[in-house]
């Protein structure tokens, strides 16, 4: 009995820190839909290249961590901007789909503009954090869980904060509920849109060079499958809740490794896209969202 | 909000479906080498998730044909290489070797390293009728397909059903392991068939498999669920079948959960990448079979060419692809002709070859070679040759 129940707090701790990743990807995510109601698509890759920024400094300049991940995100904030400007911003008044589609194009131009500049070759990222290991009553987990559940926590309040209580935040909400409205009364909407997506982006960023460190190889595909679940996870909080994609991440990270526990590792990512089907029939708002009737 | 979802939804599965599709080759006949060149094409895995096998095999092979040319070429023609990457994926795969035979017209492919990237030119290069030598394919349906040996396709290495065998045997004699569990690269022909090669001769021999369990090479890299199974069924071995990539990530995640038992697998181990993802001190107790000691009689001048030329050490992949290439330049010089169909003759009878990791004879019936084995230990960031297995 002992040793079920070691196991099975094992595989939580294992679903927290693999969840703790998505919810960091999909905090971006979900507050870039919030604001501009798109699809950013071009999210994970956006974070891919935060890891490539990260995995540059560390390597080429031997920066230490904080300075690398402050480079990265800085870098990624510029690029998601320029990523708005020249491809979003043409299309803000033209169809939805329009916008996602140019998504999925900008992602696909970063997946391969990134194999042609960097190469499909693996990096490995230097040991940036101490290689600990704790053993707590047999469950074993690394310094590296701790630091992504903590920097997720921290980045999900700092978030939450900024949109609520700042004055960003405040005309971030207003560009969000009318956009001409909040023209009207002389909110600045493209610098408010422009800043989302450099928040967004540094979180990308941010959540890249964690996840270089954290798995210590990186390519230039790797955002394509982190993108994808943490777009699930924020689907699964309620797209454009904050703290919605938190919990969202956590719960997906937790199910792929119970599935996985179980024995069932070939269906890990069936699963995960089942949620996505199933809450988008059951319900599409999220376990976070509230049904409001939308404006017609 | 509920109808963009389901766009974006739709969206993805979209995606999924472009990337999941392949270009398969149009036909072409081939012409031979002209104006003193003879056209050679190699299929490798330049980028990607194996490009170490695919850079190293590159070298290898410029190494032949350098040495080749030295001698004042084959036929009085030079060798010119042509090298197409397929990024590690069997799609890509498909449209290398395609634009090498209709585009490039060579008259002879070299490749690929690994077995699913090269099954997937094996269509291209039978329907063109040019002659492909895999050097490290090893994959037993590379040359046979339900009984049939496939015409054109030749390997220079030894086949999985022989390496797991090694493995097993190993695994039960050395290591004393009474108990394996395994985990299994679930898009790969190779980990799947060297998995089973494994499993049959280590219940053979008295072992029993604690459990199996699987990955996607590429998209997975935390492998602490799978990992956590195994640790509560408590094996005295772990035998993953993968390439260097996902086993670094493999071991290093394993040990630090707390496993300290020893891991073992095959030649996709070998790089030197291995250390750099698992990192030197969580890849102790760990072995693998693979083709050719570096410290080998017959590797000595290989090596010290190999040192000379590109600055570093050789591995068993550049040995191979090295062997490949000159099997097909001494095939060329038998059949007297660059003509595919006669290079393809030529090589089927290849006898007594002095190669670099063994000396081949290609079994008519088969296409394959037969070669022994060598066991790695890695230890301290080095490997380690342990001993040799004859089949």
């Amino acid at each position: 009995m002992g040793h079920i129940l070691q196991q099975f707090s094992q595989q939580a701790v294992n679903g927290l820190s693999l969840g703790s990743i998505y919810a960091l990807i999909a905090l971006g995510y979900t507050m870039v839909y919030g604001i501009v109601k798109l699809i950013n698509f071009a999210h994970g890759d956006v974070m891919m290249v935060g890891a490539y920024l990260g995995w540059i400094v560390t390597t080429q300049l031997h920066w230490s961590f904080l300075p690398a991940l402050f480079f990265a995100m800085v870098v990624s904030a510029i690029l998601g901007m320029l990523i708005e400007r020249i491809a979003y911003k043409p299309l803000r008044n033209a169809s939805r789909i329009a916008a996602l589609i140019t998504a999925i194009g900008v992602s696909l131009f970063l997946e391969y503009g990134g194999m042609l500049l960097v190469t499909a070759q693996v990096r490995t990222y230097p040991p940036v954090f101490p290689e600990t290991v704790y053993n707590v009553a047999g469950i074993m987990f690394k310094y590296g869980d701790v630091v992504m559940l903590v920097t997720s926590v921290v980045l999900m309040f700092l978030l939450q904060f900024t949109v609520q209580y700042t004055k960003v935040g405040k005309s971030m909400r207003a560009v969000s509920f009318d956009k001409d409205a909040a023209l009207l009364m002389g909110v600045n909407v493209n610098n408010t849109i422009s800043a989302t997506f450099a928040i967004g982006s540094a979180l990308a960023g941010a959540a890249g060079v964690l996840m270089g460190v954290y798995f210590n190889t990186i390519d230039p595909l790797m955002g394509i499958i982190p993108g994808l679940k943490a777009f699930v996870a924020a689907v699964l909080g309620g797209i454009g809740i904050i703290p919605g994609a938190m919990v969202g991440g956590l719960v997906l990270g937790l199910t792929e490794a119970f599935v996985s526990g179980l024995g069932a590792s070939t269906w890990r990512d069936a699963v995960a896209f089942l949620i996505l089907i199933l809450v988008l029939i059951i319900k599409p708002t999220g376990l976070f969202g509230k049904n409001v009737r939308e404006k017609v | 909000m509920k109808k963009i979802l389901s766009l974006a939804l739709v969206g993805i599965l979209g995606v999924t479906l472009v990337s999941g599709c392949g270009t398969t080759g149009g036909a072409s006949t081939s012409s031979g080498g002209s104006g003193g060149t003879i056209k050679i094409g190699a299929n490798l895995e330049l980028t990607g998730g194996t490009a170490m096998f695919g850079q190293e095999a590159k070298n290898g092979i410029n190494l032949a044909f350098e040495q080749q040319n030295a001698k004042g070429g084959v036929l009085g023609k030079k060798l010119e290489l042509v090298a197409a990457d397929n990024k590690s994926d069997a799609g890509e795969s498909t449209a290398a070797v395609t634009k090498l035979v209709t585009q490039d017209k060579v008259v002879a492919v070299i490749g690929s390293m690994t077995s699913s990237v090269t099954l997937a030119a094996v269509p291209v290069v039978t329907d063109n009728k040019i002659p492909m030598v895999s050097p490290s394919g090893t994959n037993a349906k590379v040359t046979v397909d339900n009984g049939q040996v496939r015409p054109w396709v030749f390997r220079a290495c030894f086949i999985d059903p022989f390496q797991g065998k090694v493995g097993a045997k190993f695994a039960l004699n050395t290591l004393k392991a009474k108990t394996a569990a395994i985990i299994i690269d679930q898009k790969s022909d190779y980990s799947k068939g060297l998995a089973d090669a494994f499993v049959t001769n280590f219940k053979q021999g008295g072992g029993q498999i604690t459990g199996t369990e699987q990955y996607v090479a590429g998209s997975d890299k935390d492998f602490r669920p799978i990992l956590t199974r195994i640790k509560s069924q408590n094996p005295d071995l772990i035998w993953v079948p993968g390439y260097y990539q996902e086993v670094g990530l493999i071991v290093k995640q394993a040990r630090e959960l707390g496993m300290n038992q020893p891991f073992a697998g095959g030649d996709g181990w070998d790089d030197a990448k291995l250390f750099e993802i698992g990192t030197p001190a969580a890849l102790n107790n760990t072995y693998y079979v693979d083709h050719v000691a570096t410290a080998a009689p017959d590797m000595v001048q290989f090596v010290k060419d190999y040192q000379a030329k590109f600055g570093h050490e050789p591995n068993a992949m550049s040995a191979l692809a090295y062997d490949a290439a000159n099997m097909i330049a001494k095939a060329i010089e038998t059949a007297g002709s660059a003509d595919s169909s006669k290079i393809r003759d030529a090589l089927e009878k290849l006898k007594d070859f002095k190669g670099v990791t063994g000396g081949i004879t290609i079994d008519p019936a088969t296409h394959n070679p037969t070669k022994s084995a060598v066991i790695k230990q890695n230890k301290e960031g080095k490997t380690v040759y342990l001993t040799t297995v004859t089949p």
